[in-house]
């Protein structure tokens, strides 16, 4: 008998845990054109991210983290060098890889649920009813089900992250891109959202790139952390950081390996990068 | 309720602030009435049905002239706010429009349209037009790019963006654009009843017009009331629970 061609997903269908995407990038570079002349943000740069790996970019501000964070996003093209995904080049923005920006980018004039319907809204094959149950099952993972109802600028920042979070795993993309998404928090909700980053990172099996300039936040959380240099940006270093999680930030093991970073991110740039309490 | 009861005893009062001024024939009667000479008429005015004619001539004037204004300032206000040709061409056309009082349109109006309601019409929609082109550009141009940037990266593409993102975030400007083309339809359209009769309809400027004529300050007084009236019930059934409504979404305060 013939198998019929799947008309539309079910929730559940939606809700598996999909493989991972697989990260490329090859001699990419990029000018800005600024008030005191082009700056090379980026310089040849070359980085392969693997399947379900956590990647954390460091470096001072202006270093080129972001761009290239922008660039895999498919939001800013580079100006020379291939950057693919799964063997396919990024051409554009697509919700194979979803951003948590550092502010959150939530919608005002959508509540907590319609902010995380927002994308499930783009999949043309689920029915209303899956969406909904979808949106329900991330809200749920992180910890917001009693939220669902309420307006964003009622929210608190951490609050606010979480829901960015929840809406960016909602269409279950194969990757997360994460441009210092816990930068304006305070270090006690700070460090709940690390165990709750890696908690749920491992259980949905996501590719994360996640860029900060706060050393021990990149030691906690990265399979491997990679050094960035300012002006021009390169990258300068890379330290694989084999504890095993769920980390605590404040363990012993830890700060080794971020005084560690720390020395390297100094050696490489002048300028005073912001140290984690 | 307690609010509700604070507001009209200061009705009452202005009320009796009325009588007492009345009384004490200070000012000719035929320049100062009663306010029970007022009421009186406007009770007379409302059985006999000239009033309830007035303003349903005034309302559909000003509503359909409303409503074109809109349709037409809301798509020009995103090409401005999207194209520089449009903002440099339409935009700055809309920005010296918005500065003329819209009763200076009246008589180019009755020379192009003659005394029929086009021109009444054409008074109104010049009176919004303007005030919703500018703010849905504003609007537009105060939409936090990381909110488009959000939109594409979950999928969304150019007119998906523009109704699911870009007008929603710009709809706190865009409605109180809306709110103040009402308030210079309403002006404008009241001074061109006024200014010119038009034997299609007879709206309230009309007869506030008639009542100066007449020297029947009653009258006069009584639909200005009229109006006021219908200003501040246009203000709480339509625009107040809009209003709301955002204050609550986006938390902008206001108690």
């Amino acid at each position: 008998m013939q198998r019929l061609p799947r008309q539309r997903s079910s929730a559940a269908e939606e809700l598996e845990v999909i493989a991972p995407s697989k990260l490329a990038i090859e001699d990419v570079s990029k000018n800005f054109k600024g008030a005191s002349g082009a700056v090379l943000a980026l310089d040849r740069v070359s980085l392969n991210v693997e399947e379900g790996e956590f990647v954390c970019l460091v470096g001072a501000s202006g270093c080129g983290k972001t761009t290239l964070l922008n660039i895999i996003a498919g939001l800013e093209k580079p100006d020379s060098g291939t950057v693919q995904a799964d063997g396919k080049p990024i051409t554009g923005p697509g919700r194979e890889r979803l951003v948590m920006f550092q502010e959150p980018a939530l919608f005002p004039w959508l509540n907590v649920f319609g902010n995380v319907l927002f994308g499930l809204k783009l999949k043309p094959n689920l029915t209303n009813k899956d969406r909904h149950d979808v949106a329900k099952y991330y809200l749920e993972l992180v910890g917001l089900s009693r939220f669902e109802r309420a307006n964003i600028h009622e929210l608190s920042g951490g609050m606010k992250q979480r829901v960015s979070l929840a809406r960016a795993l909602a269409p279950n993309p194969r990757m997360l891109l994460m441009d210092e998404p816990f930068a304006a928090l305070d270090a006690l909700t700070r460090e709940q959202l690390y165990g709750d980053l890696q908690r749920i990172w491992q259980a949905r099996n996501k590719t994360i790139v996640f860029v900060t300039h706060n050393v021990r936040e990149a030691a906690c959380l990265g399979d491997r952390v990679i050094v960035f240099s300012p002006r021009p940006g390169r990258i300068r270093e890379e330290f694989a950081v084999d504890l095993p999680r769920p980390r605590d930030i404040n363990s012993v093991d830890l700060a080794v390996h971020a005084t560690e970073i720390m020395k390297a991110l100094k050696s490489y740039s002048q300028l005073e990068v912001a140290l984690a309490e | 309720m307690k609010r509700f009861l604070l507001a009209a005893l200061f009705f009452a009062v202005l009320l009796m602030i009325w009588e007492v001024l009345f009384r004490a024939k200070i000012w000719s009667p035929v320049l100062l009435p009663a306010p029970r000479q007022v009421a009186v008429y406007l009770e007379g005015a409302a059985v006999d049905g000239t009033l309830v004619k007035a303003t349903i001539v005034t309302m559909r004037r000003l509503i359909i002239g409303y409503v074109i204004g809109l349709v037409i300032g809301l798509p020009l206000g995103l090409l401005t706010a999207r194209w520089k040709v449009w903002q440099d061409t339409i935009g700055t056309l809309a920005l010296g429009l918005q500065t003329l009082p819209s009763v200076c349109w009246v008589p180019l109006a009755l020379l192009w349209f003659g005394q029929t309601e086009a021109a009444m019409l054409f008074v109104v929609v010049m009176g919004t037009l303007w005030s919703v082109v500018i703010a849905t550009e504003t609007g537009v141009r105060n939409v936090p790019p990381i909110y488009r940037r959000a939109a594409l990266t979950m999928g969304s593409k150019r007119l998906h963006i523009w109704f699911k993102v870009i007008l929603p975030s710009a709809l706190p400007f865009i409605v109180s654009g809306m709110k103040q083309g009402w308030a210079f339809a309403w002006r404008s359209l009241m001074a061109a009843e006024i200014f010119v009769t038009i034997l299609t309809g007879f709206g309230l400027g009309q007869l506030l017009h008639y009542g100066r004529e007449l020297n029947a300050m009653e009258q006069v007084i009584g639909i200005m009331i009229v109006i006021v009236v219908i200003g501040l019930l246009a203000d709480k059934i339509f625009f107040s629970p809009i209003e709301k409504f955002l204050h609550r979404r986006w938390g902008t305060s206001q108690a």
